[in-house]
């Protein structure tokens, strides 16, 4: 038998090479990712700043900020924005979805227009809703004047509870169509004999939605919410352009003040902190919509 | 996804019934969902008294002008940053399809020791959000040296298209029978020629799904670039446009608006093309 040069052999090992394939993919994300990850916990319990590596001072950046009036504030605010926003997103893109999935003209240009706000930036879709909420300038100001609604034009972005459901409106806008075309492909999936069967029994259309469509639906409704929960909760970019966190903190989340804290602040370790407290509450939220939707699924027994 | 099978028992509702119920509510979705686009296009091309007079109807224009993208295409740095993005995007891509190829033929097919636990790290690695690591991540950038350069950006992006590629590129290889892998190997074909030549050749439309996705996903970056780089000529689109034609109190909204709509057709362009290619990809990475 030839004897394999030791090159050969590498080559026929797929243990041996398939550590190598994996190489590539590993140093970037056990270098730029884990690190930073584990760097993050680390820096959270320092006294860092920008420039300074910082000292061990155990929990007290934590104890800090659980008297912080502006981060307790910034928790309320992320809890109150994942939750409002993700269920608005749900609803309205579920219903998006069933309505794209009737027998439309054009079904694949409506497909793909409504996927739109998903794939342009952020940043610059949200320059457009900036300039809808101009307080002096708001063509929603403009048309309800028009109409008699209101007789002062609204500030938007001004007034705490005001500035806190535009940029929930806006998130929602952004979201509305990864939720509306993961579950429209979900809803493809439902064999259309079912509703043929079930309206022969006389099944009305809510019936027919309650007890098919929802089962049938839940194990991708669960991972699309999941994921949804996820960008959600650790929005940035949208609060950075429409209110850096103002008007007096109202919209100020975790990551928006982690930031302010860290960089334009100076205070790594501080950022660091709230950073590493978003981690908990994230795994929570994601625990919760994941696995008490896929509970339902299993109750109602629809096989995964 | 037929359309003859997606008839259901439609037939049933009448023509009124199904205006009132399908067509109104998905018309007034879209025009609610392609609203702030219009509206991103007729303000960039308003003249500034038009945009700040209240008299006039908004929702149209009466005297287009240009003077917005003059003043933005020569007047700031936004060809820079509209080539920093490019750039920017298409090395980070390049490299996280690269890396994304190899480790998910690896776990998939190659099936090395630890490879289950292997593909559960990528999917964790995925759900990991940039706005919890960017903090140490700027540390560790500037300590690098890399603080202020494209290479910081090039370098972090694939972070989290890493992940995404590869789970979306393992689901492509999955379905590519072993069979011919198995003639391949009888044949003497070594693995990496079985995965240049038998693989990746019909793997094409998961590699245009995963680059589109890698693509977008680093144009609409906005954290890191905003975090780790400070110097104008090196900013991307999203980031020079918010940091720096925002000037005081004074909006410049007619040169925001271009820049905008500027910095939004070039994915909106890539993506017209490979609609379905996108949407299959994050359709089949929901369904995992």
């Amino acid at each position: 038998m030839k004897s394999l040069s030791l090159m050969e052999r590498f080559q026929s090992n797929r243990h041996a090479l398939g550590y190598a394939f994996m190489v590539p993919a590993i140093l970037l994300l056990a270098g730029l990712l884990a690190y930073p990850l584990g760097l993050g916990t680390w820096l959270g319990f320092t006294d860092a700043k920008i420039g300074r590596s910082g000292e061990w001072i155990g929990i007290e950046n934590f104890k800090y900020l659980i008297t912080d009036s502006v981060f307790l504030l910034s928790v309320f605010n992320t809890l109150f924005y994942t939750v409002v926003a993700s269920i608005a997103k749900f609803v309205l893109g579920l219903w998006l979805a069933m309505l794209l999935n009737k027998n439309l003209p054009f079904k694949s240009f409506f497909r793909a227009v409504v996927l739109l706000p998903w794939i342009v930036p952020t940043a610059l879709s949200a320059i457009a809703f900036w300039w809808i909420y101009d307080s002096q300038f708001s063509v929603v100001s403009w048309m309800l004047t028009r109409m008699g609604l209101i007789d002062r034009y609204i500030d938007f972005l001004g007034d705490p509870w005001l500035a806190r459901m535009s940029v929930i409106i806006a998130n929602v806008w952004r979201g509305i169509p990864f939720v509306a075309i993961s579950l429209l492909a979900g809803l493809q999936t439902i064999s259309p004999s079912y509703y043929e069967a079930a309206s022969i029994d006389g099944a009305t259309p809510w019936q027919q939605f309650r007890f098919i469509t929802m089962p049938l639906l839940t194990p991708i409704i669960a991972v699309v919410m999941t994921f949804s929960v996820l960008f959600t909760f650790t929005d940035f970019q949208l609060i950075y352009v429409l209110t850096r966190g103002g008007p007096l903190n109202a919209t100020q989340l975790m990551a928006t003040l982690a930031f302010q804290r860290a960089i334009p602040g100076g205070s790594l370790g501080e950022g660091a902190a709230i950073a590493t407290m978003m981690v908990p509450l994230l795994l929570a939220a994601i625990m919760f919509s994941y696995f008490g939707l896929q509970r339902r699924a299993w109750q109602q027994g629809a096989d995964k | 996804m037929s359309n003859k099978n997606s008839q259901g028992m439609e037939f049933l509702t009448s023509l009124p019934r199904r205006w009132v119920t399908i067509y109104i509510p998905l018309i007034l979705m879209l025009i609610v969902l392609l609203f702030p686009f219009y509206w991103m296009g007729i303000t960039a091309f308003k003249p500034n008294e038009e945009l700040l007079s209240r008299s006039g109807n908004p929702f149209w224009l009466i005297n287009p002008t240009l003077a917005h993208f003059n003043k933005l295409l020569f007047h700031t740095s936004y060809p820079q940053w509209l080539w920093n993005t490019i750039l920017v995007s298409v090395c980070a891509t390049f490299i996280s399809i690269f890396a994304s190829v190899l480790a998910a033929y690896a776990i998939e097919r190659l099936r090395f020791r630890g490879s289950k636990v292997m593909g559960m790290m990528i999917f964790f690695a995925y759900l990991v959000p940039p706005s919890i690591i960017f903090i140490p991540l700027a540390s560790i950038v500037f300590e690098y040296g890399l603080f202020d350069t494209r290479m910081a950006l090039i370098l972090t992006y694939p972070t989290f298209l890493v992940p995404f590629c590869t789970w979306l590129l393992m689901g492509y290889f999955r379905s590519i029978p072993f069979e011919l892998e198995e003639c391949a190997m009888i044949d003497g074909a070594t693995r990496w020629q079985i995965l240049t030549k038998i693989i990746l050749p019909l793997a094409v439309p998961g590699l245009i799904s995963a680059g589109i996705f890698a693509f977008t996903l680093s144009w609409n970056e906005f954290i890191y670039a905003l975090t780790f780089v400070s110097s104008s000529e090196i900013k991307t689109v999203p980031v020079g446009v918010i940091t720096e034609l925002v000037e005081g109190d004074v909006y410049h909204w007619g040169s925001l608006m271009a820049g905008a709509l500027l910095g939004s057709l070039p994915v909106a362009f890539i993506y017209s093309f490979f609609v379905e290619y996108y949407v299959s990809g994050m359709t089949g990475s929901v369904k995992e």
